[in-house]
């Protein structure tokens, strides 16, 4: 409850700063400071203190897994603010109103790990989709922008309307917008309607566009492209893991096999193989990194989407691992990103030689995300796996997971390749020394985390 | 704690490198390091007190996996090889220039202490840790430092073994949940009652991790691109001791693991290892490189020490443990031959040498002993291994000895070839100025010489070293 109420302050008092500071830079520090009472008010709420006690009539329902999970998306955002708050100044005029729509999507990601009723899940959806709508345009002059946001508000508003469809559908089916009524679905093998399976697949539909899923995947490159990089950031790692949340916690009394009438698993096996294939194999092609960055994003959904197929234990623990170690690596590497002059491979060529310290770091973010040992990565990705092989079936499934892990080495390979092997002069803007630090603090968590992963997963006993 | 030391020595000594931006101190801290390191896997050796021999602390403990290391016979063998190889190495291209000397040295310390983790984990997960992390290292020192085609072939490398180890990684998560403790300790492992069907499947995913990096055929076309362009000192340290990974692999969990599977399947293995071994035979003869002769002819000594491996006979297995010692320190031998060559004359084409035997009457000496212990000559230390290796697979089946003994006479015609293109005959350009190979280098020779006419004649010692590990592999395939 915290921290749901305390994003939503945070964001007005974000906004009505901008009237009374007029010291651009103060306001990233003003923000860096809310975040940081955001964190702790969390991680006290996280341990039973609470702040505010209201009567909720279980429209929301506040429990270990998804407070961790805000806890991990709040500290990803402060990173995040503290790495690129620079960069957030120089992408526009509004920058207190940029901050504001941040811990608006904080409310929004708040609402989304603790909802208990369709409802509360549509308003979540909302109100972490409108701020990013506007963010993604937030470079007005810049047409690639503008056609990203319009594009993303339209592909998202007709996947809202999707999910409103399905919520409306359930309801014509049981009477309830309770999350409970969803489970019994789930639970029962007779006596469901078609309505009440129409719904569930319409929230389906809806959930996966919202994680990029494919084949609900299309909007995802053109509105990370598009975007400015401070803000794709923010989208790829936090938002999305948001979504992965909310998608669990909606599907996550599915009954292990087959229920009412649809083979859940291979429904979620086949949303599973086509986004390896789709986000694996375009990414390849690519000759910019924050291209590339936008379908591995969308590779790296799918393993994600391991944890809604086998839904047990370590799917939950590791989904949370997953959400650590990718936003973590990605916030980083876009932090280098947008640095650098040229985004494309070349652009990359011998940073190496100008920058070694933010190519080594940078290497240990791409290590990460390919999942090799000794990364927080590694960790997520066996997670993963070992989630699926428990259920007992569809190993199969594992097997064409890691030939697509071998393939995304490729991409993530080539800017290390550019980095160290090609010759070139990498142009980047200065880097001062407390971005470099920041760096090295993140790469420090992820080996950390790839080491001795127990020091995260001691938390996740719920 | 002599396990642990393995390990620890070369990690803190590349951290340490990566500081030295002075060439010669680089160059000097790695000596010391690797000398240092050869003293602590003699230790291991001769350190009769198991206790330690032995090192176990709690690393993931809701993971079912700790941190274990043990030494038996085998991981002995494989560190002391490990141990002497490195000094080897890093003393024989010691004139060789490097940029960024400390990285180098640096990555091939760490190179080692991955190496050494691989031999010593008694805990899968950290068996596949290390696994891992000995190729990001070597990717490293390839891409980095290697020759012209250096980019694509090591990345072909390394995607190659990527995919080999995610297979692998797949088959331990299998296992493990078999388990009925949920640990990946390697008792827990050779504990398991598998079914026929669960065999199978994990022996192929375990296998084609090993098979890769051995590399038996169909397997192999990452090894002779990647030996030739990695620069020499790395190539020996793979070829060398980085192979031995994949038989290392095989006989200590493919082997004890699966033995119905080994039972079933081994036929098939032995086959694809016979037509390696004559395939890759053959294509030496035909190169004109003396680095990419080299990389096939390790081709089929390794073909041939899987195929003993699989015929499951007490004599083969004898002769792989003590072949894989060997081929380890002749191939060094050959490689640091090669790179003499090619610093002194600037070509490793056959076309472009001969007569080199005028010139440089030592180095021509010493070669003719390595050429000879390649073939396997008596009184050279590959002919125990090897008349070993033939006796197993030809109690196992006679045709497949027979066939696969057609590759030692052709393993005399490429090496005696290499020898007689490169040594013999009239001098050409390439070696008219040619002068004799500096002191380091030969004195690592000289050294080899020793070791490969001493195990040759008294190969007794090494056979005591390993044989708890052939009796204890051999009684879990038998039983069965």
């Amino acid at each position: 409850m915290n921290a749901i109420i305390l994003s939503a302050v945070l964001g007005v008092v974000m906004m009505f700063s901008s009237v009374f500071v007029k010291n651009k830079s103060a306001l990233k520090h003003i923000a860096a400071a809310g975040l940081l009472v955001l964190l702790i008010a969390n991680i006290a709420d996280t341990y039973g203190c609470s702040l505010f006690k209201i009567d909720l009539h279980n429209m929301l329902r506040f429990d270990k897994f998804g407070l961790f999970f805000n806890t991990i998306g709040i500290g990803a955002t402060l990173i995040y603010v503290v790495l690129s708050g620079r960069d957030i100044e120089k992408s526009g005029n509004y920058v207190a109103e940029y901050f504001a729509l941040i811990f608006f999507v904080l409310c929004g990601l708040t609402l989304l790990t603790s909802f208990g009723n369709l409802l509360m899940l549509f308003i979540g959806i909302e109100i972490l989709s409108i701020p990013l709508y506007i963010l993604t345009g937030s470079d007005k002059r810049n047409l690639k922008s503008n056609e990203a946001a319009i594009k993303y508000f339209l592909m998202g508003s007709f996947s809202t309307g999707i999910m409103l469809m399905g919520i409306a559908l359930i309801y014509g089916g049981t009477g309830s917008f309770q999350l409970e009524v969803v489970r019994s679905v789930f639970a029962s093998y007779k006596g469901v309607s078609f309505l009440e399976i129409a719904g569930l697949l319409f929230l389906l539909v809806a959930m996966a566009f919202k994680v990029s899923a494919a084949p609900f995947h299309f909007w995802t490159p053109d509105v990370y492209d598009g975007a400015p990089s401070v803000f794709t950031s923010f989208m790829a790692t936090v938002v999305k893991a948001a979504a992965f949340v909310a998608f669990i916690r909606l599907f996550d009394a599915r009954v292990t096999e087959t229920s009412a009438a649809v083979d859940w698993k291979m429904l979620f096996s086949i949303l599973i193989i086509s986004t390896l294939l789709i986000g694996n194999i375009t990414a390849v092609f690519q000759q910019s990194v924050k291209r590339m960055l936008a379908y591995s994003s969308i590779a790296q959904a799918g393993f994600m989407l391991f944890a809604l197929f086998s839904l047990n234990d370590m799917a939950k623990e590791g989904l949370l691992l997953y959400a650590a170690a990718y936003s973590l690596a990605t916030i980083g590497i876009f932090a280098i990103l947008i640095k650098m002059k040229d985004v494309s491979f070349e652009g990359y060529n011998g940073l190496a030689k100008t920058q070694p310290l933010l190519a080594a770091t940078n290497t240990i973010f791409l290590l990460s995300l390919a999942g090799i040992p000794l990364t927080a990565g590694f960790f997520a990705k066996y997670y993963m796996l070992a989630s699926v092989i428990k259920t007992g079936s569809y190993t199969w499934l594992v097997i064409f997971a890691v030939l697509f892990a071998a393939v995304s080495a490729y991409y993530y390979f080539r800017v290390i390749q550019a980095m160290y092997f090609k010759n070139g002069e990498a142009q980047t803007d200065t880097i001062t020394p407390g971005f470099k630090a920041g760096m090295v603090i993140v790469a420090a968590i992820i080996v950390i985390v790839g080491i001795l992963p127990q020091t995260i997963l001691n938390w996740f006993y719920f | 704690m002599i396990p642990v030391l393995l390990i620890l020595i070369p990690i803190v000594a590349g951290l340490v490198s990566f500081f030295l931006k002075n060439e010669k101190a680089a160059k000097g801290w790695s000596v010391i390091a690797s000398l240092v390191t050869l003293a602590v896997s003699l230790a291991g050796v001769y350190e009769q007190n198991a206790a330690a021999l032995h090192a176990d602390a709690a690393w993931l403990p809701t993971l079912g996996s700790r941190f274990t290391l043990h030494l038996d016979g085998m991981a002995k063998m494989l560190t002391l090889l490990t141990g002497i190889s490195m000094p080897l190495v890093v003393v024989s291209t010691i004139k060789n220039d490097y940029r960024n000397a400390g990285n180098f040295y640096g990555l091939l310390l760490w190179l080692q202490a991955g190496l050494m983790g691989v031999f010593v984990s008694a805990d899968c997960l950290l068996f596949y840790f290390f696994w891992e992390l000995a190729l990001i290292p070597a990717y490293f020192l390839c891409s980095g430092w290697g020759g012209e085609k250096r980019i694509p072939v090591t990345f072909k490398f390394f995607v190659y073994t990527f995919l080999g180890s995610l297979l692998m990684l797949v088959g331990i998560l299998f296992l493990y949940f078999k388990t009925p403790d949920h640990s990946f300790a390697i008792a827990s492992f050779y504990k398991l009652n598998l079914t026929p069907a669960e065999q199978s499947f994990g022996f192929w995913l375990f296998f084609i991790a090993f098979a890769i990096k051995m590399p038996v055929f169909p397997f192999h076309t990452w090894q002779p691109d990647t030996y030739e362009q990695s620069p020499t000192a790395v190539t020996m340290l793979l070829s060398g001791v980085m192979v031995k990974m994949g038989l290392y692999g095989v006989i200590r969990w493919i082997l004890p693991v699966f033995p119905a599977a080994v039972v079933r399947f081994d036929h098939i293995v032995i086959i694809l290892c016979v037509i390696g071994i004559l395939y890759a035979s053959l294509i030496a003869i035909k190169q004109d490189d003396i680095k990419r002769l080299v990389a096939y002819s390790s081709i089929a000594h390794i073909g041939l020490m899987c195929a003993a491996i699989f015929s499951s006979q007490q004599v083969g297995m004898q002769g792989v443990m003590v072949q894989m010692f060997n081929h380890g320190v002749n191939v060094i031998g050959l490689w640091i031959v090669v790179d003499a060559i090619e610093q002194n004359q600037g070509t490793r084409k056959f076309s472009e040498l001969g007569g080199l035997a005028q010139k440089a009457p030592g180095l021509a000496i010493l070669f003719v002993i390595m050429a000879f212990a390649n073939i396997a000559l008596p009184l050279t230390n590959a002919f125990v291994g090897e008349f070993m290796m033939f006796n197993g697979l030809f109690r196992y089946n006679g045709w497949m000895a027979g066939i696969a003994g057609i590759s030692i006479i052709l393993a005399a015609v490429y090496t005696l070839g290499m020898v007689q293109k490169i040594f013999y005959g009239n001098t050409v350009a390439a070696t008219e100025n040619a002068v004799d190979s500096d002191f380091s280098v030969k004195l690592m020779l000289a050294i080899l010489v020793v070791v490969i006419v001493v195990l040759g004649v008294y190969p007794q010692p090494m056979l005591q070293l390993t044989n708890d590990t052939v009796h204890s592999v051999l009684t879990k395939i038998h039983s069965f």
